[in-house]
């Protein structure tokens, strides 16, 4: 519904839940319940190894036949380079891709946000940025050799853009995508130690946000995902280091990214769209994303004009947690239709 | 007189609200060491302490700090009491502020601990140390011992030795100093000292006798076994050959220099016997000064409540703290 709100008619649910999406039967399970709750299209994502744990590969042939549309780690990454080779090699038999989350948790320690200036001025524990690069870094060369389809999850610093920019010059498969907060703010935003700011992986420095702005102009970032995660205010209404990593993020996306990409003249409003349906569909390989007569019905109608205050209170989403809360904005989403249905109506949602 | 009704960091304070808290210190250690001098001016005042994380000598200190300025103390006893059984630390607060606290006294390891409590609370709040990030109160009776013996600030060189990264002590040294005029140079094991430290005004070095040439103060931190294990260093008889402090190398610094160390001391590795109990060391002066530095700051926040008692001002911590944050966060 949240997702229907912000204007996504298709969502990929990544398979880091409890319990963890390893095989058919939780695929099928998914897919039923979202055909009778869901208001919008649901593609599930299986995990790459059993439970995430990194020791063996989940049934990846038997999720891909019951319907999932690429495999991931999300939360963290396969720590076994080899292990992830092996399930690289045997994903590519299903023409299914990779979506790589890159995290080295040995150089991240404890860290709780961007190591940098901003987290030595309020004495926080740093996320240093080549704990991501590492293993984008590696992954970028195990596709290389396996030849699977990668597509690296939310990058954030300036180092990964680099590592993504010379894999494209060679001509390598490798897709990125990147979160509306790591384009929309900085480091400087977790001054007053609101929880709300805590994300992984976390709000970077300048320097990095000025590096994804002008990766999305190069296309060198192809896609805009929100990496929603709904966390209840408890989880967030206490001591930073205890508070748990995620933001809600699908009724904010697409106005983050009219506010801080078109308006800002980065990119058109028309390569928004593309980094935000077209590409995506093209990835997943589903026949969406495109306004043609004979194609499916599934239209979001946006007036790109109207400025307002980001409300969390007024979120479908029963998680309110967002560092947008009073964000002004532009642009809103009227209506949704899904498969030719009509599910939000002058923005909102249908019963 | 202080503008806020907290004290949380150094970072915050202006110069002026530092000196006068060390000015008010000036007056509170009379009373430590003039018993016809105590008197009870805040005997209608309530102060609980709350150790998340244990210190029996900051505890201490605070304790009789209140006692001398006639308030009276508890001690929460986080160890013992509901927190051990899940309460969360902004229930507890809550909890606390409706019983009628003036003051809380919050220890806490995580950063930002002090800030959510007082946010939550209409009680001041001090931060007895949170985390890495702050210890207000270890800084201001560093700066006030410094100012009994050099009576200024500018132009001091200060250098501050061993685990920086770690420390909350060095870094509201860093602040307070830093707005007071003093130079500071940090030195440690390249492992223990995050070069981004500069962007607070600090200078870096892993030279021992570059940071001690010339230095008017020197100041010893502590260092603990636990970094060893996490590899930043190989072991303390290594550390304390290569950053150790003793009788020769306190020859690179001025004559009439001083030491200082945050203690407890771990003789022999950070620094020497000799120097430890040596006639520069003014580490048992820095106990006294902290319990003189600590009723300054209770009766300072005290006199600020009391005239927001005057004008009916009802804190609302939150509102306006979060309102400043919206501004900030906009990269627009
Ligand atoms: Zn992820």
């Amino acid at each position: 519904m949240a997702a229907a709100k912000g204007g996504f008619t298709t969502i990929c649910c990544m398979p880091n839940t409890n319990p963890v999406v390893d095989n058919e039967i939780l695929v099928e399970y998914i897919k039923m319940k979202a055909e009778r709750e869901a208001v919008v299209n649901v593609l599930p994502i299986g995990s790459i190894t059993k439970g995430q744990k990194g020791e063996e590969l989940s049934n990846i042939g038997l999720m891909a036949q019951a319907g999932i549309c690429a495999i991931s780690e999300d939360g963290k990454s396969v720590e076994n380079a080899g292990l992830l080779k092996k399930a690289m090699k045997y994903a590519s038999m299903f023409n299914l891709p990779v979506f790589s989350h890159c995290e080295d948790m040995s150089l991240v320690g404890g860290g709780v946000m961007n190591a940098g200036e901003m987290a030595q001025r309020i004495g926080m524990k740093g996320i240093s940025a080549d704990s991501e690069e590492v293993i984008v870094a590696r992954d970028i060369i195990l596709a290389r050799s396996t030849g699977v389809k990668l597509h690296i999850c939310h990058i954030s610093t300036e180092g990964s853009v680099q590592l993504i920019r010379e894999a494209k010059l060679r001509g390598e498969k490798v897709t990125a995508e990147v979160c509306p907060h790591h384009f929309s703010l900085t480091d400087e935003a977790v001054e007053g130690y609101d929880a709300n700011t805590k994300m992984n992986p976390p709000l970077r420095a300048k320097k990095d946000v000025e590096s994804i702005k002008k990766a999305l102009k190069d296309n060198i970032i192809e896609i805009i995902a929100t990496d929603h995660a709904p966390h209840h205010i408890d989880e967030k209404n206490c001591e930073y280091d205890k508070a748990a990593f995620g933001i809600v993020g699908l009724e904010t996306a697409l106005a983050l990214g009219i506010t801080h990409l078109v308006e800002e003249d980065i990119i058109s409003p028309l390569e928004l769209i593309e980094k935000m349906s077209t590409n995506p569909a093209k990835l997943l390989g589903i026949d969406k994303g495109s306004l043609e007569v004979g194609k499916v019905a599934d239209i979001t109608i946006v007036d790109p004009n109207e400025e307002y205050l980001i409300d969390a209170n007024s979120f479908v989403s029963k998680s309110k947690n967002t560092p947008f809360n009073g964000h002004k904005v532009k642009g809103k989403v009227k209506y949704t239709i899904v498969a030719g249905k009509i599910v939000v109506d002058n923005g909102e949602l249908m019963d | 007189m202080l503008e806020n009704k907290d004290l949380l960091g150094i970072k915050n304070l202006s110069p002026f609200e530092i000196l006068s808290i060390i000015h008010t210190a000036e007056k509170m250690k009379l009373r430590i060491n003039n018993k016809k001098l105590r008197e009870n001016t805040l005997e209608n005042y309530n102060m609980v302490t709350l150790f998340y994380e244990n210190s029996t000598r900051t505890k201490m200190s605070f304790t009789m700090a209140g006692k001398y300025t006639g308030a009276r103390v508890t001690d929460l006893g986080v160890a013992t009491s509901s927190v051990n059984k899940g309460e969360s630390l902004v229930d507890t607060g809550v909890t606390l502020d409706q019983m009628g606290f003036d003051i809380m006294v919050i220890r806490h390891s995580m950063t930002g601990t002090a800030n959510l409590l007082a946010r939550n609370v209409n009680a001041s709040v001090i931060n007895a140390g949170d985390g890495i990030n702050e210890h207000p109160t270890q800084a201001l009776l560093d700066l006030f011992t410094i100012y009994e013996k050099k009576k200024n600030f500018k132009d001091l060189k200060v250098a501050i030795i061993g685990d920086i990264a770690h420390s909350r002590v060095a870094r509201s040294n860093i602040f307070g100093l830093k707005k007071l005029g003093a130079e500071v140079v940090v030195c440690g094991p390249a492992t223990l000292i995050d070069k981004n430290i500069e962007c607070l005004g600090a200078k870096v070095t892993t030279d021992l006798k570059e940071a001690l040439k010339d230095a008017d103060v020197v100041m010893g931190l502590r260092i603990q076994l636990e970094r060893q294990k996490g590899g930043l260093f190989p072991d303390l008889r290594e550390y304390s050959q290569i950053f150790g402090v003793n009788k020769d190398l306190m020859k690179y610094a001025k004559e009439d220099a001083i030491l200082l160390h945050p203690g407890p001391v771990n003789r022999g590795v950070e620094l020497s016997t000799d120097i430890i109990d040596g006639e520069q060391s003014l580490i048992n002066e820095q106990v006294k000064n902290g319990v003189a530095v600590r009723m300054a700051i209770i009766d300072l926040l005290i006199e600020r409540r009391k005239k927001d008692e005057v004008t009916n001002t009802k804190w609302s911590a939150s509102e306006s703290f979060i309102q400043d944050r919206w501004e900030k966060r906009y990269t627009g």
